[in-house]
């Protein structure tokens, strides 16, 4: 398609003046009906988006992204002689508009992407279709960045103040987020202790055969082990903490449950790949029925069978009740995350040649220095994304913690859950950045790893 | 090959046929995969299918009546439903005897609770029979020990009631205690009714081992030295009410022999009214024939009876029957689910198909940075795109607060967008898409592009050509998506809960509000198989379309 577009030429001025007139008059009916004057807006908007059409053709030295930066300062400096703060910023976004409409109309952009035998009504639809994926993107995206800027409220409401809208500094604090790692032992004791724990370690990791040797490994494992550490050390003796609390129960119930179903499933799904496995199908439904079934359902399944295995197990094995508690949360998040790990470890092992273990067999090595010499590292990067997988199906459950588990496994979705039904404090909101950013580092780690295990597996060049 | 050629089967390296040495490595190898499954499998069942069995099997469960009223149960059975009349006599001396025990045990408000849902009214009238089921014993034990001063004494009793022989009465009160404590109850009770009580004071001896197991084994008591409950006397009541038993006490000799004559001499002094009549003293409830028709019908051990709940009926004294108008309520929430999940999965695929459609043709680099926007939400908490929702669209929420700036909505009249189905729908919408647009994107990858430009230059215009040829070719995708969506969005708890208020939400929340607020679990359990049964169909349907192999997370 794309050989059969040439270089654009420049529409006339009777072509841009007035299409870019019809998205001023647009602007211009938005902002006159904020003044009451919603039709006087419509024709003021019309005039100056011709005009701008008509002044911006006349410049031709100038570069594209130039005109549009332009036209914004233009804008936001009539907005805030007019509105103050909130104008600049509604006169910028106008103005970035504006400028970019009336660029990419004027210098016959629009036709970029297009056949050169289109018609006039397919470059619109071509163009329209463009802006309604545009919108759908944003509609994706958008919904969390008022989370992101309402977190920094210095109100304890849930809605911008003036004083946000404004800009105003006073309207801003981190207040929500003190909030939220208040309570809690030592981070910076953590740090350390981790730093001297993980260096030892990357130390003795020199002293197995077959490493890569090297300063740089101690290096990275110290800085891994400050990272956990300051975790362990923030969390250490945290109890009765609104938030510190929920989240600890999160980060202790979380790793359990990702650690057993990613043994579990990963061994499984090696046995599944195999040529010959009776029954496949009524296995592979039955490990994969956790993600099927509603949450609701399995949450009611397991709110029956669990209550009294834990009274069984409190009364027979004399185990403690908070302990129990643990245990039936993370055996039920266990069986959630399961499905996850088997689907992404057996889609990687789909490219995993199976003569590398019969030859690493010929060559003496037996079946378990097999695995972890020769499959391993090849299917590793599935299993991590499998397990990243079952961890964020733990950490961001809340249905079924919310019927098996009691008061002492509170977890941080689960205060939210709870904080959004009795709407209480914006520490949510601060609480919902945090997980966004830490969604954004797995997301990150995912798509690494993905494009990792199809270099090794020789399926895309990059 | 001059091998070939010589008879007899060919043989391994081993010496033994190849064909069954072949075998042989098969099933080691076969083996060796199910050993490397097991565990999970194991693991699975275990923690995950086990309990879905007991939700399924605690939505027709009903052991509840004919554990707390064992006798009464099994005395009901003569009842005739139709006679229009409470029963008779012999059913509430049977009531009386079992509404004790239940008493004791405080099983009886359970009872009364698991009724109540089948007819209102029956929680409060077990609750007052049993604190008034005292009376009924009482007015027996007050003449019967100014008659003779010795049925005040525990020995006396314990010495007339032990004795040898009644070990099987023994163990068959144990059995009615442990179905009605749902508990074990071993251990050694100290005393062993006689074999000449049961056959003189049948009720007595039953009433007096009923009190001595509770006694010696719950309370952890001396029988011998315990006072019995007002049951036994109530019960001694009743056995003298039976000529013959006044006929055979004038012959019977052994312990307490002198004592009970003396009651037969003195016979006028005890109550004479009937139990039934003692009941309905308590409460008329009790002569009301639809009060026993419900114990009647909800006697068995298994019950259709949450299903037909929740389907909006009820199995009355003649059969299935439909709920009175204002208790039924369920089929409309599940066409609510049902219909809100179709739009939503409707919506999914309006916004999903121009996305996908963008992904697929648009050069790889391009689409892989534009995947992340469609990533970013599919990673992020749920917990925080149901926030955000709740900040965008509630009455000051951001959504209102820009329109009401903007002068397009009255600050009056702000749009109510949460806390209805129109919440529900978008928020959903938006936390679903993500799954629609993957499966969407998976299956246009594979569309040849060539196909729309060779319907081109045949001379079709864009719309014949998309509609023509490419979209019959993404019918898959689309069908992936759907299913995916719809039955993610038939199951959705949490967000409906935050943003769907009273009207917006699925039949989740009523099975969440079952289990957590009115304890109705029977209910939950049939409600949740329903929706149980729904997915699996759907997820039959998926497998059939896509296959289960072939879902892909993340792209």
């Amino acid at each position: 398609m794309s050989n059969l577009t040439v270089d654009v030429k420049r529409p006339p001025l009777s072509f841009t003046m007035p299409v870019v007139a019809v998205l001023g008059a647009c602007f211009g009916f938005v902002t006159g009906n904020i003044f009451g004057q919603a039709w006087l807006g419509f024709v003021i908007g019309a005039v100056i988006g011709a005009g701008l059409a008509g002044i911006l053709a006349q410049i031709v030295q100038v570069r594209l992204w130039q005109k549009v930066w332009g036209t914004c300062a233009v804008f936001a400096l009539a907005g805030l002689i007019a509105g103050g703060i909130g104008g600049l910023v509604g006169g910028a976004v106008m103005g970035l508009s504006m400028g970019w409409f009336a660029t990419w109309i004027g210098s016959g952009q629009y036709r970029a992407g297009v056949p050169i035998y289109y018609t006039a009504g397919q470059t619109l639809w071509h163009n329209v279709f463009l802006f309604i994926c545009a919108f759908v993107f944003f509609f994706l995206v958008a919904p969390l960045f008022p989370v992101i800027w309402l977190s920094f409220n210095a109100e304890n409401f849930f809605t911008f103040t003036p004083e946000m809208l404004a800009f105003q500094a006073e309207g801003y604090s981190l207040k929500h987020y003190r909030e939220f790692f208040s309570g809690g032992g030592h981070p910076v004791q953590g740090i350390l202790y981790g730093a001297v724990i993980g260096a030892v370690l990357g130390a003795l990791v020199q002293l197995l055969p077959n490493v890569q040797r090297g300063l740089a490994r101690v290096v990275v494992f110290a800085v891994v082990g400050a990272l956990i550490g300051v975790v362990v050390g923030k969390m250490w003796g945290v109890s009765g903490a609104e938030w510190m609390t929920p989240l600890k129960n999160s980060l202790i119930i979380a790793p359990f449950a990702t650690l057993i179903s990613v043994s579990l499933g990963t061994l499984a799904a090696i046995g599944l790949s195999q040529t010959h496995v009776p029954g496949r199908q009524a296995i592979m439904a039955v490990l994969i029925s956790p993600m099927i079934v509603p949450l609701i359902i399995s949450a009611t399944g397991m709110f029956f069978f669990y209550a009294p295995l834990g009274n069984w197990l409190e009364a027979n094995l004399g185990l403690n009740q908070t302990f129990v508690g643990y245990v039936k949360v993370i055996l039920a998040h266990a069986a959630l995350g399961v499905p996850f790990v088997i689907i992404t470890v057996t889609a990687t092992l789909v490219g995993f040649d199976p003569s590398l273990t019969r030859a690493a067999a010929n060559m003496g090595a037996n079946p378990v220095t097999t695995f972890f010499r020769v499959q391993m590292p090849l299917i590793l990067p599935g299993v991590i994304s499998g397990g990243l997988f079952a961890f964020i199906t733990s950490f961001d459950e809340v249905v079924v913690v919310l019927f098996v588990g009691s008061a002492q496994q509170q977890t941080l979705p689960w205060q939210m859950f709870t904080g959004l039904r009795e709407q209480i404090s914006p520490t949510i909101l601060a609480a919902a950045t945090i997980l966004v950013t830490i969604s954004i580092c797995l997301l990150t780690t995912v798509e690494v790893l993905r494009r990792r295990s199809e270099k090794l597996r020789g399926m895309s060049p990059g | 090959m001059s091998d070939s050629t010589e008879t007899g089967p060919v043989l391994a390296a081993d010496g033994s046929p190849l064909k069954q040495s072949l075998a042989k490595a098969l099933r080691r190898e076969k083996m060796r995969a199910l050993a490397l499954i097991a565990p999970l499998l194991f693991f699975i069942v275990l923690t995950f299918i086990i309990p879905i069995l007991s939700m399924l099997f605690r939505s027709v469960e009903n052991q509840i009546v004919s554990d707390t009223l064992p006798g009464t149960v099994a005395a009901i059975q003569d009842w005739d439903t139709d006679s229009g009349d409470a029963p008779d006599e012999i059913v509430f001396q049977h009531l009386f005897i079992d509404l004790f025990n239940a008493d004791e045990a405080k099983e009886h408000t359970k009872l009364g609770s698991r009724l109540n849902y089948e007819q209102s009214g029956l929680s409060s009238l077990f609750r007052s029979s049993g604190r008034n089921v005292d009376d009924i014993g009482e007015s027996f034990q007050d003449p019967l020990e100014e008659i003779d001063p010795a049925f005040e004494e525990a020995d006396f009793w314990y010495d007339m009631m032990n004795g040898a022989g009644g070990e099987g009465l023994l163990e068959e009160r144990r059995a009615m205690w442990e179905a009605q404590e749902g508990d074990t109850l071993a251990g050694d009770v100290g005393f062993v009714p006689s074999q000449a009580m049961i056959d003189l004071l049948p009720w007595t001896t039953t009433a007096y081992t009923d009190f001595a197991i509770w006694t010696a084994i719950e309370d952890e008591d001396v029988v011998a030295e315990e006072e019995p409950w007002e049951a036994v006397y109530g019960a001694l009541g009743m056995d003298l009410r039976n000529p013959e038993t006044v006929a055979a006490i004038a012959e019977y000799d052994g312990p307490g022999a002198a004592q009970l004559q003396a009651v037969v001499d003195n016979l006028d002094r005890l109550p004479e009214t009937s139990f039934r009549e003692a009941f309905a003293e308590i409460d008329e409830d009790w002569l009301d024939p639809e009060v026993w028709g419900t114990i009647s019908v909800y006697s068995p051990n298994y019950t259709p009876g949450y299903f037909l709940t929740a389907i909006d009926m009820k199995l009355g004294a003649d059969g299935v029957e439909a709920q009175p108008e204002d208790r039924q309520l369920y089929i409309k929430l599940f066409n609510r689910t049902l219909f809100m999940s179709l739009v939503i999965t409707g919506s999914c695929i309006l916004l999903g198909y121009p996305v996908a459609w963008l992904l697929a043709n648009l050069p790889l680099r391009t689409a892989n940075v534009l995947m992340i926007l469609v990533l970013l939400p599919f990673w992020t908490s749920l917990l925080v795109r149901t926030s955000a929702w709740k900040v965008l669209l509630q009455q000051q929420g951001v959504i209102n607060e820009i329109l009401v700036w903007l002068g397009f909505v009255d600050d009056a009249n702000r749009l109510i967008l949460m806390n209805n189905q129109t919440g529900t729908i978008i928020a959903m919408t938006h936390i679903l898409l993500p799954f629609m647009i993957l499966p969407l994107y998976s299956v246009m990858k594979t569309i040849d592009p060539s196909y729309l430009r060779a319907a081109k230059s045949l001379g079709a215009t864009n719309f014949v050509a998309f509609w023509r040829v490419y979209f019959p070719q993404s019918v898959p995708g689309i069908g992936a998506g759907s299913i995916l969506v719809f039955i993610l969005s038939i199951g959705y708890y949490i967000t409906p809960e935050i943003v769907g208020g009273t009207d917006g939400v699925f039949i989740s929340n009523r099975i969440a509000y079952h289990i957590s607020s009115s304890l109705n679990w029977g209910l939950a359990a049939a409600l949740g198989s329903i929706l149980l049964v729904v997915v699996l169909a759907l997820y039959w349907l998926y497998d059939r379309i896509v296959g289960i192999d072939n879902v892909k997370l993340g792209g």
